[in-house]
């Protein structure tokens, strides 16, 4: 059998009742080819300090609870190997522009108000009863919306937005897209309600396409293209409201 | 009581710390030059509008050494700038769709740079029919 | 739910918008022309940029237009992209930040104007 090998994995530590601010821990993490970043930080917690604090689930990039700077990049540790890293050091970190609740956990509080207020469902165009039956939507209609079901909340378009870190109010990439989702639908009628968002001093403008949200997101969303067509169709609810008798937003 | 105490980190810097962000901050950055393009053209328009001995005088400026490496310089940004807008168009425009089919985005990127090339070509001619 | 204010971004935004795409389109084209063919001697005939040729130009309404209108797309796309920037680098939307982008924008498309009008038709 070949020689255990040994990858160092620097930790940003921060534990809120203790430390004054963040600072950096390295282990020394025995692993084989087939270990994740995510495994590797969970036999950190198991061999090494219980008190690490990380969010995980499924173990299969479908959860989107596992995100976090590796190397600077957000990333879904579950879908990162650390063979890919060795022999250089792995510096792990909680995803960035999100405040830090503790060790590699982030305060998301900010990100799920801005989910709600996106109003991420569908608001009939047309309420039908169950007796006038299903809503009908070709596979035309289908596609144009699909690409943007594929997120899972996973955040890491916000690790990947300076808008966001430096606008903390800004909407952000991934509650966009989802509002695009619905906008999109062609069973939805609640464009004029979520443009209120969208043309707001919290919405799309804010983006100024620097792209990086697209680049890491791992279900090939493309949030920056929805945040930017939205820039258009606000910028047409802008000057053409007054020609508009249902009007845009206020 | 809570013991909570989210950290916030700064964003000091934020630029330097990927290569994607340099790249950005460095398309970004054309627009200085576009300022400047548009500052000597304006130069331009008041010397015209001062007369012929001032528009001649701004035509010898514009033949100074400097100017001609300022120029350059200006055509590189500006250029880099064109290459920059067109390579984002597939994240800034909404994918057209001819018979239910989304156009390849890298077709898009090359319909603008080809767009370039043309108004490019098409111009000059023009400035060279006007011309001659 | 929160009241949201409407953002007055999309006159600005716009203005970046489709002066970044004639910059994209012709600004090579002028650079190089006005600022290193002419000069040069390059290409194009001696007398391209003459006082009377020039003087013809923009007295002439296309001219005048084409001119006006590259001016004022350009200074204002590069005005709002320089405004994103102060942004970015830690220089917030404040007055010091607006005057030094729109302002100078603004600036410019006055003077540029005025000399255009009195360039005459």
């Amino acid at each position: 059998m070949s020689e255990q090998k040994i990858i160092e994995i620097e930790v940003l530590r921060y534990l809120p009742e203790s430390d004054q601010a963040p600072r950096p821990e390295v282990y020394k993490v025995p692993f084989t080819d087939d270990m994740s970043v995510l495994q590797g930080v969970q036999y950190i917690k198991d061999n090494f300090d219980g008190s690490l604090t990380f969010r995980w689930s499924c173990r299969m990039a479908i959860c989107g609870s596992c995100g976090m700077m590796i190397n600077g990049i957000p990333k879904l540790s579950c879908e990162a190997f650390i063979r890919d890293y060795y022999p250089k050091r792995i510096s792990i970190e909680a995803l960035g522009n999100f405040p830090i609740e503790k060790d590699l956990v982030v305060d998301l509080s900010g990100f799920i108000e801005k989910l709600e207020a996106i109003q991420p469902y569908i608001i009939p165009k047309e309420p039908r009863t169950v007796e006038e039956g299903e809503y009908i939507q070709t596979p035309a209609q289908f596609a144009d919306y699909i690409q943007f079901t594929s997120c899972i909340n996973c955040t890491l378009c916000y690790a990947a937005c300076p808008q966001v870190g430096l606008n903390p109010d800004f909407i952000g990439p991934g509650a966009m897209a989802l509002m695009h989702r619905y906008n999109m639908d062609s069973r939805d009628g609640g464009q004029a309600r979520r443009m209120e968002i969208a043309a707001s001093e919290e919405g799309v403008y804010n983006c100024s396409a620097v792209g990086y949200c697209s680049e890491v997101c791992p279900k090939k969303v493309d949030p920056g293209n929805a945040v930017n067509i939205n820039k258009i169709n606000a910028g047409k609810d802008y000057f053409l409201r007054f020609l508009s008798p249902k009007g845009g937003a206020k | 009581m809570s013991k909570r105490r989210p950290y916030v980190r700064s964003m000091d810097g934020w630029w330097k710390k990927n290569p994607f962000y340099v790249e950005y901050m460095i398309h970004e950055g054309t627009a200085l030059f576009i300022v400047a393009y548009s500052i000597v053209l304006t130069f331009g328009l008041v010397r015209l509008a001062q007369g012929e001995v001032a528009w001649n005088g701004w035509l010898e400026a514009m033949k100074s050494p400097l100017s001609i490496i300022f120029h350059l310089v200006l055509l590189v940004a500006i250029a880099y700038h064109a290459f920059t807008w067109f390579k984002l168009f597939p994240l800034t425009t909404p994918p057209v769709v001819i018979n239910g089919k989304k156009l390849e985005s890298g077709l898009i990127v090359r319909s603008g740079w080809t767009a370039t090339i043309v108004a490019t070509v098409v111009s000059f001619v023009i400035v060279w029919g006007i011309a001659a | 739910m929160k009241t949201r204010k409407r953002s007055n971004a999309p006159i600005f935004w716009g203005l970046f918008g489709a002066g970044g795409m004639m910059a994209a389109l012709f600004g090579p084209v002028m650079v190089f022309i006005t600022g290193i063919a002419v000069p040069l001697g390059l290409l194009l005939p001696a007398d391209t940029m003459s006082y009377p040729k020039m003087l013809a130009f923009a007295q002439s309404f296309i001219g005048k237009g084409f001119i006006f209108v590259a001016v004022f797309l350009f200074i204002w796309h590069a005005g709002h992209r320089i405004f994103h920037s102060l942004h970015e680098v830690g220089i917030h939307g404040g007055l010091v930040a607006k005057l030094s982008t729109y302002g100078l924008a603004a600036i410019v498309t006055v003077i540029s104007g005025v000399a255009l009008l009195g360039i005459g038709f």
